[in-house]
């Protein structure tokens, strides 16, 4: 196979691996708020926060997102009457979609904490909040941190998605090197690899978290 | 010190407390006994509002908990709570589960809370566990710190729930031995136990519960010599022969 393209075009490939990477890091960062969110909304008391909650994340599940997708990027702009760039309005879709996703998974990881731990916080004078925030999300977390890894790599992936609004991230600028070099193949395989390595390095990097944070509770 | 009016409790339709009412006063060791299922665990949660009562009152030092007006966190600080199961915060160090909530919840400095937490566990003597994990311990000594970490808030009274039902046989004493040294020392306290030995040497009073009811009380010495109704006779041949 021929790579001698890359020296003309290495810098769409670095370009566009920016482009990915800034959708991705905020994609999961606005994400994971508000799955947070969404979560604490499934687990309310309140009958009217719990619906609102359950039915967003059962429409964001249940239609594609690449739908999701046009729908903001089509939608937004004209519902609010202002103009985002495209890169934003990337982040949004992409935000929106994964908080569904990480919210099932951290209200799973709150409701896996025994509830004898929420008991003895509040036997203790803690208010629900603080039991929440000092007893059962810490706890919570180190246990869906597998999960949640999981989604932020699916989400990577799936951000090549963007690529069809235009957005110039990894999957757009490979298509305009495949283009302008008339090499279908080859630039595929770099984009595949470039993938890879951010995912995988991710993969690696929660490994080592899971790791120490599991430390604090080795038993003898 | 604590009173109950009338309480009653439903779970999905059943009916686990009929109407219990008692006093509990300054200073004296309550221990409730009775079958599994008579309600007596439930009484004691619902004493903290763990378990919300479906129905009837409980004040404690003139605040009625049960009202919606009062700040239920606020008098929770004055009620330790120990476990069955323990519930040490598994993330944490002995240290820092014993210091949370004073520094959470009355907002002591972090100094002022290892302070106290180092002379509680002087006391139950277990100053060499102050950084291990929970897991690192035995049950016993998991009993001892969760009743360390409720002692740390300063309580006025103790609520204990069946707190050797979960330990090995040979860590018993260990536990009791705690709680006998704080009876001792004048806490009031409301233990609810499968424990008799316990019931007749430190208890000041027995409240016997069966079917949701208290069926009989007195002391220790009535009560376990010459019961009078014929379920705690029934109860007592059967648990101490």
């Amino acid at each position: 196979m021929d790579f001698s393209f890359l020296q003309k075009y290495y810098g769409f490939f670095v370009d566009g691996t920016v482009i990915t990477l800034l959708l991705s890091f905020f994609g999961v960062a606005f994400g994971v708020l508000l799955g947070v969110v969404f979560a604490l909304m499934k687990l309310s008391k309140n009958k009217l926060i719990k619906g609102f909650s359950t039915a967003y994340i059962e429409l964001i599940r249940g239609t594609p997102l690449l739908v999701q997708l046009y729908i903001v990027y089509y939608g937004l702009p004209r519902l609010i009457q202002v103009d985002f760039e495209d890169l934003t309005l990337g982040i949004v879709a992409i935000s929106l979609n994964s908080a569904a996703y990480v919210a099932e998974i951290i209200r799973a990881g709150i409701l896996s904490i025994d509830k004898g731990q929420m008991e003895a916080a509040r036997s203790l004078g803690m208010s629900h909040k603080t039991a929440m925030t000092s007893i059962i999300i810490p706890q919570a977390f180190k246990n869906i941190l597998p999960a949640l890894g999981n989604e932020f790599i699916v989400l990577i992936k799936e951000s090549a998605i963007v690529s069809v609004i235009g957005i110039h991230d990894l999957m757009y600028n490979t298509d305009t090197v495949r283009g302008n070099t008339y090499k279908p193949f080859a630039p595929l395989v770099v984009a595949a690899g470039i993938y890879f390595a951010i995912t995988f390095t991710l993969s690696k990097l929660l490994g080592i978290l899971e790791r120490r944070l599991r430390a604090g509770d080795s038993s003898i | 010190m604590i009173q109950a009016f009338d309480l009653k409790k439903q779970f999905n339709g059943l009916q686990v407390l009929k109407g219990i009412n008692t006093k509990i006063e300054q200073g004296e060791v309550v221990v409730v006994i009775g079958p599994s299922g008579s309600g007596k665990s439930t009484f004691l949660r619902c004493l903290n509002r763990l378990e919300e009562p479906t129905s009837g009152e409980i004040v404690f030092e003139g605040n009625s908990i049960t009202s919606k007006h009062n700040d239920v966190n606020r008098l929770r600080e004055k009620m330790g709570m120990v476990f069955q199961q323990f519930n040490l915060f598994p993330h944490m160090t002995v240290l820092e589960n014993i210091t949370l909530a004073p520094m959470k919840v009355k907002k002591l400095s972090k100094e002022k809370a290892e302070e106290i937490a180092n002379s509680l566990l002087k006391r139950i003597g277990l100053e060499d566990k102050t950084h291990a994990y929970p897991n690192q311990l035995s049950g016993g000594q998991k009993q001892r710190i969760a009743i360390a970490r409720a002692l740390a808030m300063s309580p006025d009274v103790m609520l204990f729930d069946e707190p050797t039902s979960a330990l090995d046989p040979e860590m018993v004493g260990e536990v009791l031995e705690v709680m006998k040294k704080l009876a001792a020392e004048g806490m009031t306290m409301v233990v609810v136990t499968h424990e008799m030995g316990f019931a007749k040497e430190v208890g000041s009073r027995v409240l016997f519960m069966d079917e949701g009811k208290i069926v009989e009380e007195g002391s220790p010495q009535e009560v376990f010599s010459s019961p009078k109704h014929p379920r705690t006779k029934d109860f007592l041949g059967k648990v101490l022969s």
